[in-house]
């Protein structure tokens, strides 16, 4: 027996990935619930816009690396954020204006809008590809580790290690900041509020004077900041690849199901839900087990659930409990 | 009125075959007729989802999920046996595999029988409880089978029947796969059941490719035998009569060969398609399909004159999905070979969906019409584009950025496939052949 090992061996293959890649998800379900809640439509492009704007973090990574500009520790990816976010934005509002608006007026069914977001996914996918290639890159530069495994077993003198990627750090602390952020937006100022006001009752926002495109274009600059911020530090914690994005789709729009489509706080326990479950049902347990039985009980098997590859099933199967049991999410979206 | 709307119709169609005749005279008639088939089968695919969307209104993005399952028939029903890794772990494999679906139906039963907290932990406690019983007797059938000749097997084999029967038999997995999902996502929010197609069908795929038992996985499962009456193209050259058949019209015996192989598909494939509109065309036109459009146009009406409304979508939802699995089936044994990296959502699903949106939704003619137009568009850019773009890049010196472009030329489909879907959409939502 010997509860430490297992506890850190615990922490450091369960609880660190899955709360790093819970942030990601949280963020991305964060962009896709508000779209929701505004333009009351599932958008389908919102993995494609994801891989969009992280391309272009990426083109400007590699850029700002030739002129031998770094941000010390710190990737430099962080530095060309800003840049992607404001093309793909530009890019984003330029859809709205071209495409989406057009239904907007004529007050389509959101389904119309759904098949419509289908069509730019395919444009945005397809100008992806043909900029970067659907080719797997990595960008990711600066300090590996904040904590290495044998730093942890030096410093405690336990057998087990427990290590903190860099990248695990930067994405707990940004979307820490970016919750933050939004939520202050949402609660605190005017446009916010306005916001809000839309969401939970369209005619009664108009009639109180708000102004819908205002609206309109705040919650698609909102969701593009998030979704590229999720995109990047999901891409510096692991790799870009195009097409791992698409697919990225369905645990974030199964997150925001969960948690309830149209509520923010509801997107971010469901980023965490789906996340975690991911983890703990894909993890082999063995190691864990390893420690907390006696030798003539130990495990022949990994002890894992599901192997990785049916990673999509952990999601698909909270999203169908979810619908069948509670439609509307935990915390009761639309 | 009517009568200028036809030959409108007919000009349309008359265009989409000067199209494959120009393919056939300025390329090849091989590359043509290939085109062909694989068009008539996303024609076939079309019709499935025109009945989901065109009659019913139903968005699903999980159209690879059934050409994949129809692919997975025609291993189960044509790939020949292994008896000995059948010995090796088969019926135990049958016995998990019921087990499965055992402990689901007493989760399901307990669920409706009982009631309060007590059900919800008994349901917890059968489904946790079987999953572990359920994997003690499946994980040691597939080591056992996986274990035996992986280099050539690793897979239980299939039935070794007619490749032909397996066309129906794909109709019935997709049709038993879109019974679960339409029982779950069917009556709830329209965007719902999209989003949960598109992850059953990842499920299937992610199946297929890692349960080597079954299909051998990403090793891929080839020599699938092919549908009567179709020959193999080494059987015709060594045939005398096809020999003296060619001689006599002056063909070269292994073009002609090739091609007499790919229009018997044409026919075959040909006849399918036109029973099939001619069945469409009786559901549409009969009381029942007049129900369906009702649903579509107006659920709340329509079940305020006392329509099922959820049942009828199950149904429907059913028949399409059927048809498309059907379709997939056809295009495996045409293939001679079951290769899950092959299926991709955006040629699977979406393009199929901008086929429909193209031709016409509701509209059986324009789900054809977009097929052929869409599969030979498709095609053929994947075969001439970076061709066009060597033209268009002729220009610039060779280098790097010169390699890029014409490396990226095959994804200019992509861009090109959103911006019709975009513009039919916006300029004529109706369709190339609009419903009636």
């Amino acid at each position: 027996m010997d509860i430490l090992n297992a506890l850190v061996a615990f922490l450091n293959f369960v609880v660190v990935p899955g709360f790093s890649y819970g942030s990601q998800l949280a963020l991305g379900a964060l962009g896709l619930t508000l779209v929701f809640g505004i333009l009351r439509f599932s958008n389908f492009a919102h993995g494609d816009t994801m891989a969009f704007g992280t391309m272009w973090v990426i083109l400007i990574t590699w850029w700002l690396q030739g002129m031998g500009i770094a941000a010390g520790p710190l990737p430099t990816a962080l530095l060309a954020l800003p840049f992607g976010i404001a093309i793909t934005c530009a890019f984003v509002l330029g859809t709205d204006r071209v495409v989406y608006r057009f239904y907007r007026k004529k007050k389509a069914a959101s389904i119309i809008l759904v098949i419509v977001s289908t069509g730019v996914m395919f444009i945005t996918n397809g100008l992806t590809r043909m900029i970067i290639g659907p080719e797997e890159q990595s960008f990711a530069d600066g300090a590996r580790f904040v904590m290495t495994a044998q730093q942890f077993k030096d410093m405690t003198g336990l057998q087990e290690g427990l290590a903190i990627k860099s990248t695990t750090a930067i994405t707990v602390v940004m979307a820490g900041v970016c919750v933050a952020l939004l939520f202050w937006f949402l609660q605190k100022t005017r446009t916010g509020k306005s916001m809000r006001a839309f969401s939970d009752n369209e005619d009664l926002a108009l009639l109180s004077g708000i102004n819908p495109e205002r609206v309109v274009m705040v919650t698609w600059l909102i969701a593009t900041a998030l979704a590229v911020i999720a995109g990047t530090l999901y891409g510096i914690d692991k790799s870009f690849r195009p097409f791992i994005y698409f697919q990225l789709l369905l645990p974030i729009a199964a997150a925001a199901v969960v948690g309830g489509l149209g509520n923010p706080l509801g997107a971010i326990a469901g980023g965490f839900i789906i996340a975690f479950s991911e983890v703990f049902v894909t993890y082999a347990w063995k190691k864990v087990v390893l420690y907390l039985v006696s030798v003539d009980l130990a495990p022949t098997q990994l002890l894992q659930l599901l192997s990785t590859d049916y990673k999509f099933a952990v999601s698909f199967s909270i999203l169908i409990i979810v619908l069948l049991f509670m439609p509307t999410g935990i915390f009761k979206g639309k | 009125m009517v009568g200028h709307l036809k030959n409108r119709n007919v000009l349309m169609f008359a265009g989409v075959g000067l199209l494959f005749v120009l393919t056939g005279v300025l390329q090849s008639w091989n590359l043509s007729l290939q085109i062909l088939n694989i068009g008539i089968l996303s024609a076939i695919m079309a019709l499935g989802v025109n009945m989901q969307w065109g009659y019913a209104g139903l968005f699903s993005t999980g159209i690879m999920g059934s050409v994949a399952l129809g692919g997975l028939a025609v291993v189960v029903v044509s790939a020949q046996p292994v008896p000995e890794a059948w010995a090796a772990g088969g019926p135990r494999l049958l016995l998990s595999l019921a087990f499965g679906l055992a402990v689901i139906a007493a989760a399901v039963t307990a669920y409706r029988r009982m009631s309060g907290r007590v059900r919800n932990w008994t349901v917890a406690a059968i489904l946790v409880a079987g999953f572990f019983a359920y994997r003690a007797i499946y994980d040691p059938a597939v080591t056992a089978i996986e274990a035996f000749n992986p280099a050539i097997y690793g897979n239980i084999g299939g039935f070794g029947l007619p490749s032909l029967l397996s066309w129906p038999v794909g109709a019935l997995f997709a049709g038993v796969a879109a019974w679960a999902i339409g029982k779950v996502a069917l009556g709830l929010r329209s965007d719902y059941l999209a989003i949960a197609t598109l992850g059953i069908a990842e499920i299937v795929l992610a199946v297929m490719k890692n349960e080597d038992w079954l299909s051998r996985g990403v090793k891929n499962l080839i020599g699938l035998p092919r549908p009567w009456p179709v020959p193999y193209e080494v059987d015709l050259q060594k045939s005398p009569e096809f020999i003296g058949w060619a001689q006599n019209w002056g063909f070269d015996l292994i073009t002609s060969s090739t091609i007499f192989v790919k229009l018997l598909y044409m026919l075959i494939f040909g006849i399918v398609l036109l029973a099939l509109i001619w069945i469409s065309e009786r559901m549409l036109n009969s009381p029942w399909g007049r129900m369906m459009r009702a649903i579509r146009d107006n659920e709340v009406s329509a079940s305020a004159m006392g329509k099922n409304v959820t049942a009828r979508h199950l149904q429907i939802f059913i028949i399409g999905s059927a048809v498309v699995g059907m379709a997939g089936a056809m295009l495996t044994s045409m293939e001679g070979q079951l290769t899950p990296g092959n299926y991709s959502p955006l040629r699977f699903t979406f393009l199929i969906w901008v086929m429909v949106i193209v031709g016409g939704s509701g509209n059986n003619w324009g789900a054809v019409l977009g097929g052929l137009l869409l599969g030979w568009l498709w095609l053929i850019v994947e075969n001439a584009g970076p061709v066009f773009m060597g033209y268009v890049t002729m220009p610039l010196p060779a280098g790097a950025l010169k390699a890029h472009l014409i490396d990226a030329a095959p994804h200019l489909r992509l861009v090109t496939l959103g911006a019709v879907l975009l513009l039919v959409l916006r300029f004529s939502p109706k369709g190339l052949i609009p419903e009636k």
